[in-house]
């Protein structure tokens, strides 16, 4: 485990800890760009980050006030999925506990009920979401827009084989505007269950989406302060980068 | 239909170059009215047929294999014009076979893309194959780097006489443990230079942690990298550290030189006994930078140094082998089919080489993605123009008296490169 602090700055409005899980073996698609802006915006927000990381064996750090998790191959998923099932107990009673929770792709997946692969064989999920998915030979690919009630419009990549489907449980981040999203049947992207928010989005997610980001760390600071004072990031770049991108094909 | 294909295949290629266009619809002709043309082409090469494949590099490394063997009077056919796929090669075939359709050439060495290369070696056996890297690239095209490393498994199990493999790439190294009736050779690095190579593995990995999945033992390589000066390089073989002059920059580049020595080496019959060492060097000392892989040109009197950059690894390559101080740099982000749909990979290259000097322009169909990458690595940016054309004319004007650098993707390579052949001399490639 490795700590990377800001230190302490004088005038912080507190410290929140973020921890990346598994960012050694779940980190293919610009998982690092999530937990950079989160890192970022925490201390533009005026509070002072520390960033965490969590990998296969380590020891399971105290006090942890937001989790980030992506992406893996099918290699990394197996890698961690001992090592996730250990820690199953501990990230479930936080999930229920209210503890913002980002979880991309293979995380997304992982925090489900199970994954069944297309050839058959069941791979246990941790269980904090309703949700099952099922692995297909089908790749869904291409840029994605998602209309969600709660952040607005979500602009991203999809590149999963996996099929997710949502029990009742949990509800929709969002319904896709373009391209597919949780599976090619309902429409649906992503899942929400209290401050969880899974999706399969890269692009990275955050970065164009700080209106997610600013959720994340609101719920931290609310839960560690009781309460959330923002500062002003300049997401100048933020809003043309949406534009633009909204603007590319599939 | 024998007889004809040729004839007919190279009037397509007369008539689609006189209307300027791609070199691919020939190749089409040919395969469509007699599909065994290549396979039956490229079987009449006393040397056989050498593939190179993987991630970065292909282009580079092609062009000094070939180099490398001109140099040993080898007579050589290539796919030039960087048609990486098999109906490229088909069309380059074509231009170079006499109109009964035989092939003056000694050896072929192509340049295949990854997945094309997989149709290819099914069709036409290699002799040789040397495989560079495997690396994040085109995941939305390939999926994962696991099936990219299969992709590269299958070329190796398809050769038919030596495979040379990058000992310092765990997925590349690895392959050699399935081969049976291949001899396989190495190409290696230095262990101090090892870590200007990050690999995607270590990428997050904690500072200071070793690089997971390295092979236990490391085996000997025929070829290895031992150290780079500012123009020269000393690599070892056959017991023996050489320094050269190079012409090539980048350290990615200088490896993937040690890389078409060894397969040079292979195709010349190996051992000091055959190749001609003094020549090869020389060969290897005059190779220039394949077109946009560190290429220079001259603009206003100064030099303007275009670096491809198509996945995080290669960025990363690009931005420590090419410093940014005393720079006037440009970024070029473009999402088309060639380049990558996915903006993800920006966010696995740290831009904080870039912090000192700032990025005076920003342009591509992405130009706002890549701002916001910088703006959260708090480098200092300059101008935004997703339009390329504008974006170039006011770098240039802006940084008059300058040397300049632009780091761009390939299809905003390409429009660059158009717009600078208005101002300055550019090599034309077809």
């Amino acid at each position: 485990m490795t700590a990377e602090s800001a230190g302490a700055v004088s005038g912080s409005k507190g410290t929140i800890r973020v921890l990346q899980l598994y960012p050694r073996d779940m980190n293919i698609y610009g998982d690092w760009g999530n937990a950079l802006v989160l890192k970022q915006r925490i201390s533009w927000h005026g509070y002072t980050p520390e960033l965490l990381e969590y990998n296969v064996g380590d020891e399971f750090p105290a006090d942890v006030d937001l989790i980030v998790g992506g992406g893996g191959q099918d290699s990394g998923q197996l890698v961690i999925q001992d090592d996730l099932q250990s820690r199953a107990g501990l990230l479930k009673e936080l999930a229920e506990d209210g503890a913002p929770m980002l979880a991309i792709c293979g995380l997304y997946q992982l925090f489900g009920r199970f994954f069944k692969t297309h050839l058959g064989t069941v791979i246990p999920g941790i269980g904090i979401l309703d949700v099952e998915t099922r692995g297909t030979d089908e790749r869904l690919i291409g840029n994605v827009k998602v209309a969600t009630e709660e952040f607005g419009e979500i602009l991203g990549y999809e590149n999963h084989s996996g099929q997710t489907t949502l029990g009742p449980g949990v509800r929709p981040l969002g319904t896709t505007a373009k391209g597919t999203g949780n599976n090619s049947s309902d429409g649906h992207e992503g899942a929400r269950y209290k401050n969880v928010v899974a999706s399969y989005l890269h692009g990275s997610l955050l970065p164009k989406n700080p209106a997610i980001a600013d959720f994340l760390i609101r719920t931290a600071a609310e839960r560690k302060f009781g309460t959330f004072e923002p500062g002003a990031p300049d997401d100048r770049f933020a809003v043309l980068a949406r534009e633009h991108a909204a603007r590319r094909p599939r | 239909m024998l007889y004809i294909s040729v004839p007919l295949g190279k009037l397509v290629r007369r008539v689609s170059r006189l209307r300027g266009g791609g070199s691919a619809l020939p190749g089409l002709v040919v395969e469509k009215i007699d599909p065994g043309f290549m396979q039956r082409t490229l079987a009449t090469l006393p040397h056989g047929v050498a593939v190179v494949s993987g991630t970065n590099g292909k282009t580079t490394t092609t062009k000094m294999v070939v180099e490398l063997l001109e140099s040993q009077g080898l007579k050589v056919f290539t796919n030039r014009t960087g048609s990486n796929f098999t109906r490229g090669v088909a069309a380059a075939l074509l231009g170079e076979v006499d109109w009964r359709g035989r092939l003056r050439a000694d050896v072929a060495v192509l340049e295949l893309d990854e997945a094309h290369a997989v149709h290819f070696v099914n069709r036409v056996p290699p002799r040789y194959s040397l495989l560079l890297n495997v690396l994040r690239d085109q995941l939305d095209r390939f999926g994962e780097i696991d099936k990219t490393a299969q992709l590269l498994h299958h070329i190796a199990a398809k050769t038919t006489g030596t495979v040379v493999l990058n000992r310092e790439d765990p997925r590349v190294a690895r392959i050699a443990d399935t081969l049976t009736g291949q001899d396989v050779q190495y190409f290696g690095l230095d262990d101090s230079l090892l870590s200007t190579f990050p690999n995607d593995d270590d990428m997050r990995a904690a500072p200071g942690s070793p690089a997971p999945a390295a092979l236990p033992h490391k085996p000997a390589a025929d070829v290895v990298l031992r150290k780079v000066g500012p123009d020269t390089a000393d690599f070892e073989y056959d017991g023996v550290t050489v320094t050269t002059a190079m012409k090539l920059r980048g350290v990615y580049n200088i490896f993937n030189a040690a890389a078409a020595l060894a397969l040079a080496r292979s195709i010349c019959g190996g051992g000091a006994a055959t190749a001609d060492h003094a020549t090869l060097l020389t060969a290897l000392s005059q190779v220039e930078p394949a077109f946009g892989r560190g290429e220079s040109l001259t603009v206003d009197g100064q030099p303007l140094d275009l670096v491809l950059v198509k996945n995080p690894s290669g960025f990363r390559l690009g931005l420590k082998s090419f410093p940014a101080a005393g720079y006037a740099t440009m970024i070029a982000i473009n999402d088309n089919y060639a380049d990558g749909r996915d903006m993800s990979w920006l966010w696995d290259v740290e831009f904080d080489s870039l912090r000192d000097g700032g990025v005076d322009q920003l342009t591509g169909s992405r130009a706002y993605d890549m701002a916001l990458r910088l703006q959260y690595d708090e480098v200092r940016i300059g101008a935004v123009q997703p339009d390329i054309a504008p974006a170039l004319a006011a770098f240039i004007r802006e940084g008059s008296g300058k040397p300049k650098r632009i780091f761009c993707t390939y299809t905003a390579m390409l429009a660059i490169r158009r717009e600078l052949s208005k101002i300055t001399t550019v090599e034309v490639v077809s």
